[in-house]
């Protein structure tokens, strides 16, 4: 069995600080991590290897530095890295994004067959969720979003049923395999580095595709040119201009200052003290 | 094309940001309506709302979309829908959309925005939301933007200017696709004011259906295993919500947070910190990287009002904070400020909460 994992490096966005004044990012110094929510997509292929054996490769698109995410991914068992790199992917939206990567997957694929395709559910610095469907539409896969449980796998039929998050509640479907999952946050635990995995990481070549290895056809749609979105402006929230009502408790006891706010707050929303009433009324 | 005439937004690398001739004809805000078992995702009437504003700053008009199996109440969704402030709705049946599945989704919605053309659309950032607008943008070659907090028109290109946090909500960005029709984003549940309803308002209905046999569909939904009511938590709807952060200082302290909770009939919400430590389950935790709320009333205890809390909140009708630090943040956004300790100011509020509403309810007019 042949897994592809995408992952992304991203900056560890618990330590981005951003500039009061100028209300920009201050990257310096911020430490780059693989994307938290990829891990669980790993996880989910190492898993799946260690049952059924075979190989998983991890597939990233990003500066020549991300390299250093996908040796962390082969310390944990991964077998092939693969870091898609070229000046020309810059300024890529989802769109473009899941254009290269979908190619470098088919590119993949000529090497050995791809069996599944794991995405975490979303990145934390873009949050959108977008590349993972975006892949599956481009090479034609049937998409798993959001999937809490692999129930089965039968390699032989080539099936697959999974457990999928809905809302208010967990659709179990099945299909065929290969497929495209975008794995679900918390759903399963990394495993340790192992020895053999970290000696491993430390010396394996680390394959870098510029866009014709990635055998992109149409460099329109890759990097800027690529991405319909456009971002026209950055800014910092506003503030709010009206200033809280404050009630100090030093000057008064706790019951005042209870029954002050209490005043107030029903004076200023009558509905919510009529909805608290017909509720104890019930 | 000559470039020097165009007024471009920020943009580098010589890309076409001038929207063609052909793409000029598409008119029209669509909302995607997503209702499952029988029901309507509310976001879905948030949306329709932002839509009707958006559309009446266009001229245009406001479309529904709804898909589903054949004995599905969609003519009673499309109905709700002209109330909420939708002009149309396309309504599309076929066998193969019973039950979300992404593939005859994709291709039915696919198929109407490629035979009436909107300029706008836009879907709840749900599980089903973003699962299908991905997939249709992808199809469509068009751009995407993923939780907008904001939908505003440019007024100089017209292009609906949606506005997102970025950078874990330290920052905002407006982006905008400007060559590429339809415009779509998504939007979370609750960021968008629930609309009021009229009625008397009433629309045209648009049926059609989809060309798809289930033998063609590779995806089999086999089952739908309901949450279960009793651990259900719904934050994002709750109309009264009592929130702590680590300034409770102690998983302990947390059941003063519960106690007022239960006398208002609240639901408990907490920051990520809390739900980290593992004090309260993940489902409570308000914020960017949780729940977004639009209660009646937040009462946020120990929370120092960080901005990736503050965007998850800042939509609620009244926030009362209580911080000992009378500079922490939150009372920059709260309504109603109490500075003192959390542990001796919830329980007097609480008994206070309690014997206003027992003595309101008896009747009887409160003495100050
Ligand atoms: C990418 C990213 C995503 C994030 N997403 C979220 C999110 O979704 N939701 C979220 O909440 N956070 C999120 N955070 C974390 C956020 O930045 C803050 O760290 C967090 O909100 C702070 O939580 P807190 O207010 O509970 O704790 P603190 O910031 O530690 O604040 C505690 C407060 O309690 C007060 N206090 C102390 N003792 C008392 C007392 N006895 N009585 C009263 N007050 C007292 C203190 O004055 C202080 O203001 C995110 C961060 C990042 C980087």
């Amino acid at each position: 069995m042949h897994i592809v994992v995408c992952i992304k490096q991203v900056p560890d966005s618990a330590q981005i600080r951003v500039h009061p004044v100028t209300n920009t990012i201050m990257r310096q110094g911020v430490p780059a991590i693989v994307n938290p929510y990829d891990l669980f997509a790993l996880e989910e292929a190492l898993r799946l290897k260690d049952r059924f054996g075979g190989r998983v490769t991890v597939l990233c698109m990003g500066p020549p530095q991300a390299e250093d995410s996908l040796r962390k991914c082969v310390s944990f068992g991964a077998d092939d890295a693969i870091l898609v790199t070229d000046r020309a992917f810059a300024g890529a939206d989802t769109l473009a994004t899941s254009y290269a990567l979908a190619s470098a997957i088919r590119q993949i694929g000529r090497e050995q067959a791809v069996d599944l395709v794991f995405t975490g559910k979303q990145t934390v610095d873009g949050d959108t969720a977008q590349v993972g469907p975006g892949i599956a539409k481009r090479l034609g896969l049937q998409l798993l979003t959001y999937v809490s449980r692999i129930v089965e796998l039968d390699m032989d039929a080539k099936k697959i049923v999974i457990e999928r998050r809905a809302e208010g509640g967990v659709q179990v479907l099945r299909t065929a395999v290969p497929c495209l999952i975008t794995m679900l946050e918390n759903t399963n635990e990394l495993r340790f580095a192992s020895m053999p995995s970290m000696i491993n990481a430390a010396r394996v070549p680390i394959r870098r595709w510029n866009k014709d290895d990635a055998g992109i056809e149409d460099i329109e749609k890759i990097g800027l040119k690529g991405s319909p979105t456009v971002v026209s402006k950055v800014f910092g929230p506003t503030p709010r201009t009206e200033k809280a009502e404050m009630l100090a408790v030093e000057e008064s006891s706790l019951r005042d200052v209870s029954l002050n706010l209490i005043q107030r707050l029903f004076t200023r929303h009558p509905g919510l003290e009529q909805q608290l009433l017909e509720r104890s009324d019930a | 094309m000559n470039q020097a005439t165009v007024k471009r937004p920020a943009g580098r690398g010589g890309r076409n940001l001038e929207l063609p001739e052909h793409l000029k004809r598409y008119k029209g805000v669509w909302v995607f309506i997503e209702h499952d078992r029988g029901h309507v995702h509310q976001v879905s009437w948030e949306l329709m709302g932002a839509a009707r504003q958006l559309a009446d700053t266009l001229g245009a008009e406001v479309a529904g979309v709804l898909m589903g199996g054949p004995d599905e109440p969609l003519e009673t969704f499309a109905q709700e829908a002209f109330g909420y402030g939708a002009d149309l709705c396309y309504v599309t049946r076929a066998p193969v959309l019973a039950g979300y599945r992404n593939e005859p989704f994709t291709r039915g919605l696919t198929e109407l925005v490629n035979t009436y053309q909107p300029e706008i659309m836009l879907l709840g950032a749900t599980t089903m939301g973003r699962d299908l607008a991905g997939s249709v943008a992808t199809t469509l070659q068009t751009g995407l933007t993923a939780d907008c907090t904001e939908l505003n028109i440019d007024p100089t290109s017209r292009a609906l200017a949606a506005t997102r946090p970025t950078f874990g909500g330290s920052l905002l960005c407006t982006i905008m696709t400007l060559a590429y029709r339809p415009q779509m984003a998504t939007v979370r549940p609750r960021v968008m004011p629930m609309p009021k309803k009229d009625a008397t308002r009433s629309g045209r209905i648009i049926e059609g259906t989809l060309d798809l046999a289930e033998s063609e569909i590779v995806t089999k939904l086999l089952d739908f295993i309901p949450d279960a009511s009793s651990n259900k938590i719904n934050l994002a709807y709750a109309d009264i919500i009592v929130s702590g952060g680590k300034g409770m200082k102690k998983p302990e302290n947390f059941e003063l947070i519960w106690n007022l909770a239960r006398v208002l009939g609240a639901e408990v919400g907490a920051t990520r910190p809390v739900v980290q430590a593992g004090w309260v389950e993940a489902e409570r935790q308000v914020g960017q990287t949780g729940k977004t709320v639009r209660p009646k009333l937040y009462i946020a205890a120990g929370i120092s009002g960080a901005i990736q809390h503050r965007v998850g909140m800042e939509g609620a009708d009244a926030i009362v904070a209580i911080n000992s630090d009378p500079n922490a943040p939150i009372f920059d956004f709260a309504h109603y400020g109490i500075v003192g300790n959390a542990m001796t100011v919830l329980p007097a509020l609480t008994e206070a909460f309690r014997a206003h509403l027992a003595a309101r309810s008896a009747g009887g007019v409160v003495a100050a």
